[in-house]
């Protein structure tokens, strides 16, 4: 139900614009996201909750680099049995950007979405940007009302040209 | 049918665009006949892709079929002709170390051959019309600053790793500003992450996802190599205790042929081997130990920011560090349901579903922007006479690993020449082992290719952008 929710704000709701939160090199080449709040999300969602978001994005990122005992063991055996063990089992890696997913869809579901925000999980723009799309509701011309642009959409049942309402 | 997407329809697109309001009986056939349609189809660089995508390779593989011959004509007639006697002579450990040996670079070979060395997907045209923006803003910026004279637009950006500032290059081609470490391969027309090479003798990049793969084929290629070395020299001194020499030879005319293709393999393997042990434990790759970046004659403050300080540590991380997923995904299938950005002005709210960004991808190879691009991606003069230094470098080694004189004619050495590079501001890598001379050389390019390609798609392109954000995209080119 959720998710159908997500689909009628894509399509009742106009994607007003994208804003994108680069990577962050600081660290090296490990996959990290700025933390630094875009200015166009200044009217749509509290600053807290976003840098919680990506920092929690961080943290997964993380883990899934994170070189250790785990992850030697794991390259030792791929290597011992000549990485046909990939055919079989999957990588810590891709374990981790499952649980990723599954993050930003709440995330989505829960936070962005009544707010009329929508993350793209990274992995969809090669690790490059967070891509979070503004939408603004068609039907109430042009004014950002986050709250209402679900619920109506889903009353006028993805109204192509719902022009008088 | 959407508002404005009315009459005739040459592309399929349109009707995926109207998600709700088209008419659902042509949609469906439409949605099916594209939705079979898998990403790799319409991936935007020069690669190769075989089993429905599940293999991936560079454009050039003719080298990578003939290192399979050699491999297997080697190895096979080492397997039927040598190994019988020492089997029976000395041990039959012999043939079963040596089958170990030989499926193991067999499996490291197709692996480093096979797999994705960590292309970085184009950027979408939402992103890189914001990248755009931003250094629009940036150039605003800095022309109104300068007084009188020109500065060129800030493709770069300076980050910090560590205490050392690297700078992170522009890309035209992709239209991202590339990781650092990352690089563009020419040849295959891809950023690649953590970029090594590009192995004409693989017959792809070397990169983050398959340098373990590609350091543990060369490893064991030197095993091998000096396995079937030595034991065809014992096999030839076994004989000829017998029957003298020239009649061993005679006994067993393979061995020469083997012994001749070993000898001067060794040499070219277990060279680039060591090289690239050192490179590991270094944490650098070939890339960046050509272009001098980390070495103390830069300046005395030049460190690698990317050592983990000790060698185990560099190795580890290097070989047994966790494996990133492709993130290129040739075998999904082309979304028709990703939103493009609004147009307000004309009243068309919403064109919805072109195909995916990797469709959008797909087209970027038309939006290069740069008029600048087609200065860069010619073929240098200076690159030709580079070709020389190494064929004097390989005067010893005339055997197939070193076919170079063959190879110079276009071959792309611009890493040779540290400065190029500065000056282009778009990297095309394609750096050569110089430590081991037959290495890796380039194969004659789609350079030129590539640059009739720029020529033509420069008119096309600022209508095609224009179009593109008015989100009437015409894919069907692709």
């Amino acid at each position: 139900m959720e998710g159908h929710n997500l689909q009628e704000l894509r399509r009742s709701a106009s994607l007003a614009t994208k804003v994108f939160v680069q990577r962050d090199y600081s660290d090296g080449t490990i996959c990290q996201f700025q933390t630094k709040f875009p200015p166009e999300l200044d009217s749509r969602i509290e600053r807290q909750l976003f840098e919680e978001t990506v920092k929690t994005l961080n943290n997964f990122y993380a883990e899934a680099e994170k070189i250790g005992g785990s992850s030697y063991l794991e390259g030792c055996l791929a290597c011992a049995t000549a990485y046909f063990i990939f055919l079989c089992m999957e990588t810590h890696y891709e374990k981790v950007l499952k649980k990723i997913s599954r993050y930003i869809q709440e995330q989505n579901e829960k936070i962005f979405a009544p707010r009329g925000l929508l993350l793209t999980d990274p992995v969809e723009r090669g690790m490059r940007v967070i891509e979070i799309s503004i939408y603004e509701d068609r039907c109430s011309s042009g004014s950002a009302s986050s709250g209402s642009s679900s619920s109506s959409g889903s009353s006028s049942g993805g109204g192509g040209g719902a022009g008088g309402r | 049918m959407t508002p404005g997407g009315g009459g005739p329809m040459k592309d399929c697109e349109y009707s995926q665009i109207s998600t709700h309001s088209s008419s659902p009986m042509e949609s469906p056939h439409k949605k099916k006949k594209i939705a079979a349609r898998r990403k790799w189809e319409v991936f935007p660089g020069r690669n190769k892709f075989f089993c429905n995508g599940r293999i991936m390779m560079a454009r050039q593989t003719g080298v990578f079929y003939l290192t399979l011959v050699l491999i297997l004509v080697t190895s096979g007639l080492f397997f039927a002709f040598d190994c019988p006697y020492l089997a029976m002579k000395i041990t039959p450990a012999i043939p079963v170390v040596g089958g170990i040996l030989f499926f193991f670079v067999m499996g490291t070979l197709l692996r480093t051959s096979f797999s994705d060395p960590g292309v970085l997907p184009r950027a979408t045209p939402d992103e890189a019309a914001d990248l755009e923006r931003q250094i629009g803003n940036a150039e605003d910026i800095a022309n109104g600053t300068s007084s009188g004279g020109y500065r060129p637009p800030p493709r770069t950006r300076e980050v910090i790793i560590n205490g050392q500032t690297v700078k992170l290059k522009y890309c035209f081609t992709c239209k991202i500003f590339r990781p650092p470490r990352a690089s563009h391969c020419s040849l295959c027309d891809n950023c690649v992450e953590r970029f090594d090479h590009h192995c004409p003798w693989v017959g792809n990049c070397v990169g983050k996802r398959n340098y373990r793969f590609f350091y543990m084929f060369i490893l064991s290629l030197s095993f091998l190599t000096v396995f079937i070395f030595a034991f065809v020299i014992t096999h030839v001194i076994l004989r000829s205790q017998q029957t003298g020499f020239l009649n061993a030879l005679k006994d067993s005319p393979a061995s020469v042929l083997e012994a001749v293709v070993c000898f001067f393999s060794v040499w070219s393997i277990v060279g680039l081997s060591g090289f690239h042990t050192y490179l590991i434990s270094s944490n650098q790759t070939t890339n960046e130990d050509i272009k001098g970046s980390w070495s103390n004659k830069r300046g005395k403050e030049n460190y690698n920011p990317y050592s983990y300080g000790n060698i185990i540590t560099n190795c580890c991380a290097a070989l047994c560090g966790p494996i990133s997923p492709s993130l290129i995904d040739r075998r999904g299938f082309i979304q028709p349901d990703t939103p493009q950005p609004a147009a307000p002005t004309n009243g068309i709210t919403m064109y919805g579903a072109t195909q995916s960004q990797s469709n959008m991808a797909a087209a970027t190879p038309l939006l290069q922007s740069e008029p600048s691009l087609t200065s860069e991606e010619l073929p240098l003069p200076g690159k030709t006479t580079l070709g020389t230094p190494c064929a004097t470098l390989s005067l010893g080694q005339p055997t197939p690993p070193s076919s170079m004189p063959n190879l110079t004619s276009e071959t792309v050495l611009t890493d040779m020449i540290p400065l190029k590079e500065d000056h282009d501001g778009h990297q095309f890598l394609t750096p050569e082992e110089a430590p081991s001379p037959p290495g890796m050389l380039s194969t004659g390019s789609p350079i030129t290719h590539s640059h009739t390609l720029h020529v033509l798609s420069l008119a096309s392109q600022d209508s095609l952008h224009e179009d593109s954000v008015r989100g009437l995209v015409k894919l069907s080119s692709v």
